[in-house]
């Protein structure tokens, strides 16, 4: 059981005196990719937050390697990288401003090394334009070109990426998530798309029966 | 922990925040200029409405450039977090690994030296408007540089508690205006000492410990309120 990343015991949640989920007991670990799925409501985006560290539960508990969270709420913030509904792409600032800032919070990043992530998710010709231009599909892929850097962290919690993407990206998409559990990473996320490729690792957690 | 990859990549951090909050501000040169032309037009009001009386438009000039300058930072203050809240920066820097505290101290030290500075700079002129005397200038550009940043400071805590609120402008306003008193009380204090002549080392010193205690508390606070507005 050394290899479990991160555990939830008990975990429950409220909101607006509404439980949303109670005494979940969840666990995930390298290599292992976890969609979160259940109807609107019933507390998916809820449980990606607790997990990244955003809220805190109700009740029960988040351990990180075995111990509780707390003193290693920071250790374990340089292990995830989170990516919400709003991924914290500025319209003022281009793809690779937004970029280069976002990473800087993380690990860092040289400026090839950003280059290279844009043109992974297909937005060569538009790192120097604003974002307030783009398109919904290609903000959405400025803030996921953040999957694509190298040292990304190793637990990937993220809500709803397909969101808005066109079907090729889609998949691109799917396939560098399968990669990234191959190599050892863990990914949880939240859709309502129908999964094409599922990792060996792959299991789903249904919310909200 | 780690603390050595902290403070090594702290430092950095600090210093890109810092541009970045420049990038976004010269790209929206309306927010930089609007509570400038606020403070300016207030000013430039008062001796319209109150007659061209010299002696009493001095009398008053302390308290107006005070009041004045209290209102532009306040009327700034509104959206420092509302744009960050809600593109989702705000959850970014809170799942960072870096101290929330030190990210909002530069967010915060930006918006003083874009917002704050230029009204600092731009005093001189109004109050030379206002007939106060002209040796009195660098007094009243030390007090309003130990004072603006003190409002900045405090006003953060309540625009941090407040960003969540579909309208939170009113309730900062309530929340802040109590908090400002003092610094109020001490910049416009200042200045009455050193029209009538008297010592003012001991105001100045008083803002400047005062701003020592906003810089070493507040930063807790706004991160403190980030915190429970990301998390509702």
């Amino acid at each position: 059981m050394t290899d479990v990343f991160l555990q939830t015991r008990g975990l429950t949640c409220e909101r607006d005196w509404r439980v949303l989920f109670s005494g979940l007991d969840l666990q995930i670990g390298r290599g292992q990719m976890l969609q979160v799925s259940g109807p609107n409501g019933s507390g998916k985006t809820s449980l990606l937050r607790l997990l990244a560290g955003l809220m805190q539960p109700t009740e029960g508990e988040i351990l990180y390697q075995g111990q509780a969270l707390g003193r290693q709420r920071h250790e374990l913030a340089r292990h995830t990288l989170w990516i919400g509904h709003a991924a914290g792409i500025k319209g003022l600032l281009t793809p690779e401003e937004n970029l280069a800032w976002l990473t800087a919070l993380q690990h860092g990043a040289s400026d090839e090394a950003i280059t290279t992530a844009l043109h992974a998710v297909g937005l060569q010709g538009f790192e120097d334009v604003p974002c307030h231009t783009l398109s919904a599909g290609q903000q959405r892929r400025v803030g996921l070109a953040r999957l694509y850097l190298p040292q990304a962290p190793a637990l990937w919690i993220l809500d709803e990426p397909f969101t808005a993407l066109d079907k090729k990206a889609v998949a691109q998409l799917e396939q560098h998530l399968a990669d990234h559990c191959e190599q050892g990473g863990m990914v949880i996320f939240t859709t309502h798309h129908e999964l094409q490729q599922r990792p060996a690792g792959f299991f789903e957690l249904e919310l909200g029966q | 922990m780690n603390w050595n990859w902290g403070s090594k990549r702290m430092g950095k951090v600090f210093f890109l925040l810092l541009v970045r909050e420049a990038r976004l501000m010269f790209r929206r040169p309306g927010e930089l200029v609007n509570p400038l032309v606020f403070f300016a037009i207030v000013i430039s009001l008062f001796p319209l409405a109150v007659g061209p009386e010299s002696q009493l438009l001095r009398t008053l000039s302390p308290g107006l450039v005070w009041v004045a300058a209290l209102l532009a930072v306040l009327l700034s203050l509104d959206g420092l977090f509302r744009s960050d809240f809600e593109d989702g920066s705000l959850e970014q820097w809170v799942v960072s690994p870096h101290p929330l505290g030190v990210l909002v101290l530069a967010k915060v030290l930006a918006h003083w030296l874009f917002s704050g500075l230029p009204l600092v700079l731009l005093s001189p002129v109004l109050a030379l408007m206002l007939g106060l005397p002209t040796d009195h200038i660098p007094v009243l550009l030390v007090s309003l540089l130990l004072g603006t940043p003190i409002l900045s400071l405090l006003g953060a805590v309540g625009a941090a508690l407040t960003v969540g609120l579909k309208r939170g402008g009113i309730l900062l306003t309530l929340l802040i205006l109590p908090l400002y008193i003092p610094v109020l009380i001490l910049g416009s204090g200042v200045l009455q000492a050193a029209l009538q002549g008297l010592p003012t080392l001991g105001f100045l010193l008083w803002m400047g410990s005062m701003l020592m205690l906003a810089i070493t508390l507040t930063p807790l606070a706004i991160a403190a309120g980030i915190k429970i507005s990301v998390g509702e």
